[in-house]
């Protein structure tokens, strides 16, 4: 069918990259020329069968598409609610959802002749896989990532050494991944004739936030025929961490237009959305401003100055988030919560212990969501939680806070 | 409507003199000194004002000027303070124009209209906002062009032909030429390319261009003047504020440097002319 469903809430972004008032493309003048090809170039893509059929053979072949779907049974048990699922993800090449968006731009750097890749990261999930698509195509690449990052997450910046990549420490602000993402702005804008900026996350200018969403909708219209599979229907509710949004809009987008199916987004609460400064809930605790091209919620002073937030979990360290979840927030589509630092710690040794499964402290802040729903809903209920990634990367980190490291 | 800017901008041109825009971060080093270094400008040579607006998140500034930003930031300036300087630079200046150059979100926040009937009152002329391209005009750029302000756009060597007149459409006051891709504090690659670009400009339109981004001396200053209707300065007046403090702190040298560079550039652009 072609004829659109106006009161779909798929339909976003307009010709002018909103969503609602959210979204757009505040960048420089020099980036502007650089955007506007890109999304030529990205319609154009969208539309080629000879793309379509190299994105999803690479899917299939190389990231190992489909990601099953999982039944936790103990954690179901132990929680006495609802059946309990988990999108696995992490099972995917370089260990998250990060390789589904990469393979897609890889593809379209490739096609627009570009010969240099510059990258953010936080947790440095995205960063391994940009390392990743680059040393498959070929292509010499530069991943801009917070130094406190790069000391909280050395695995990752290990891998990423090892993949061929050059990790640049951005010490400016905090060293987390809005500090990672001016610098990278500064390099593209420096670079900009021969360098595709690879966005990790579903925000930036458009139509970063659109293509990324794209890229990564996969999850979510995996998850529903897998579950229709197992279950015959569609689950009751689905939950992602958010913290620019990709794992979360790829898990939702699907069930949009599904009003059965209740939304969750666990932000990162950190030492709890009172502290000030304390945590990186922009959409709990925050407010609409404009930063890295686009408008959004953002964690910032009473003078637009934005402020650097805290998270336990790197990946989620961000003072803003994507554009179409400030819209999915206004509109009360998606419930939006945030999860301290603490929830994240149990639902993570939980998640271990249970299942056997690490998790990222990412996915953690989404399971800690589960844990708190779950028990309220039936048991003939079902909630499916995105794993989004998983924990190697974590477990330093994790074993300081518990004193398993002396 | 004309402003201090076409006034000024006129003015040169019929004396066959470039002008000399003089970025500054307000503020910088803090509140007190960054008032004398705005207030003196004139006298040194500058004549047309850029006030730059800190910002947390500077996204198209180099090293020098994100900390000259945070140096203000931390010295408690806010955009009401910027506004209150512009207020008291007006008590004693009647005709050098300022333009205010910065990032959309503290205007955002503070509310667009509210902004605009308050630059006015201030004695602000225009602004050249970094991250409003003309994709985002009906953001502030319309408005303030209703309100009789100057908009003010950035061009760069990206901005082809075919995207000129789309960047060109709504600016008004002067073209800002950015002589290169990058941040500020850059190199220039080739200052005959400037000149090239600057007939390519003005193939388009008939607002004078002044050229920025990389110019460092008082040659730079006569060559690059030699082009254009103008050239900016900022990364080396900031630099100047920089290396003049003694533990984070304005000494007596911190508004004499600015002065001395300011004369000295200006001494260079008297060169390119004759």
């Amino acid at each position: 069918m072609s004829i659109q469903n106006t009161n779909s809430l798929r339909n976003g972004p307009d010709e002018h990259g909103r969503f609602g008032i959210y979204g757009g493309r505040f960048v420089a003048e020099t980036l502007m020329p650089l955007i506007l090809d890109l999304e030529r170039e990205y319609r154009a893509a969208k539309n080629d069968p000879e793309y379509l059929a190299e994105v999803e053979h690479l899917a299939k072949h190389y990231t190992g598409r489909p990601s099953p779907l999982y039944f936790a049974e103990r954690l179901t048990n132990h929680l006495g609610g609802a059946k309990v699922w988990f999108k696995r993800e992490e099972l995917n090449h370089t260990g998250s959802h990060k390789i589904n968006n990469c393979l897609g731009q890889i593809l379209l750097a490739k096609r627009m002749g570009k010969t240099r890749v510059i990258a953010e990261t936080g947790a440095g999930q995205h960063g391994v896989a940009t390392a990743t698509v680059c040393a498959k195509f070929d292509l010499p690449c530069t991943i801009f990532m917070g130094a406190t990052d790069v000391e909280r997450q050395m695995p990752n910046v290990l891998r990423m050494r090892m993949l061929g990549a050059e990790v640049r420490p951005v010490t400016a602000g905090a060293g987390t991944l809005k500090d990672a993402m001016n610098e990278a702005l500064r390099d593209w804008v420096t670079n900009v004739d021969t360098t595709y900026y690879l966005i990790g996350t579903a925000a930036g200018p458009h139509p970063y936030p659109e293509m990324v969403r794209d890229f990564q909708s996969v999850i979510g219209t995996e998850l529903k025929a897998q579950f229709r599979e197992e279950e015959g229907r569609l689950p009751d509710a689905v939950v992602a961490c958010v913290g620019g949004g990709s794992n979360a809009i790829g898990t939702f987008h699907a069930f949009l237009d599904e009003p059965d199916v209740a939304i969750y987004g666990a932000e990162a609460g950190g030492h709890g959305i009172e502290v000030d400064n304390g945590h990186a809930a922009s959409m709990t605790g925050g407010r609409p401003g404009v930063l890295h091209g686009n408008r959004t919620y953002l964690l910032q002073d009473a003078d637009g100055q934005i402020l650097e937030g805290h998270s336990i979990s790197a990946g989620l360290d961000y003072p803003g988030v994507g554009p179409e979840h400030a819209w999915l927030h206004d509109s009360k589509r998606v419930t939006y919560v945030p999860i301290t630092d603490q929830e994240a710690l149990e639902a993570f040794q939980l998640c271990t212990r249970m299942e056997g499964i690490i998790p990222a402290l990412e996915s953690a802040h989404g399971l800690a969501q589960v844990m708190k729903l779950a028990p309220t809903m039936s048991k003939d209920q079902s909630v499916v939680l995105c794993l989004s990634g998983r924990g190697d990367k974590d477990v330093e980190s994790v074993g300081k806070y518990l004193g398993l490291l002396k | 409507m004309t402003t201090r800017i076409d006034r000024r901008l006129a003015e040169l041109k019929a004396q066959n003199r470039p002008a000399l825009a003089a970025y500054v971060m307000a503020g910088d080093p803090d509140l007190a000194t960054g008032q004398a270094i705005l207030n003196m400008l004139p006298q040194a040579g500058a004549d047309i004002i850029e006030l730059g607006l800190p910002f947390s998140d500077p996204m198209a500034d180099g090293v020098a000027i994100q900390l000259g930003g945070q140096r203000a930031l931390a010295a408690g300036q806010t955009l009401t303070g910027v506004l209150g300087m512009v207020e008291e630079f007006r008590r004693k200046d009647e005709t050098t124009p300022i333009v205010l150059m910065g990032y959309y979100n503290p205007i955002y926040i503070f509310g667009v209209d509210r902004f605009i009937a308050m630059a006015k009152e201030a004695g602000i002329d225009g602004m050249i906002i970094v991250d409003l391209p003309a994709e985002e005009d009906d953001e502030l750029c319309k408005p303030a062009l209703a309100a009789g302000l100057n908009f003010i756009r950035l061009t760069t060597p990206t901005t082809d032909d075919r995207r000129l007149p789309t960047v060109l459409e709504n600016t008004s006051g002067f073209v800002y030429y950015v002589s290169m891709n990058g941040v500020t504090g850059g190199a220039i690659a080739s200052r005959g390319a400037v000149g090239d670009a600057v007939e390519r400009i003005k193939g388009h339109t008939d607002l004078p261009v002044i050229v920025g981004f990389g110019i460092k001396t008082a040659d730079d200053a006569a060559e690059i003047g030699r082009h254009a209707d103008g050239i900016a300065v900022g990364t080396v007046l900031v630099n100047a504020v920089g290396t003049s403090l003694v533990d984070g702190k304005a000494t007596e040298k911190t508004v004499a440097a600015v002065r001395d560079l300011v004369a000295d550039l200006a001494g260079g652009l008297r060169r390119a002319r004759v």
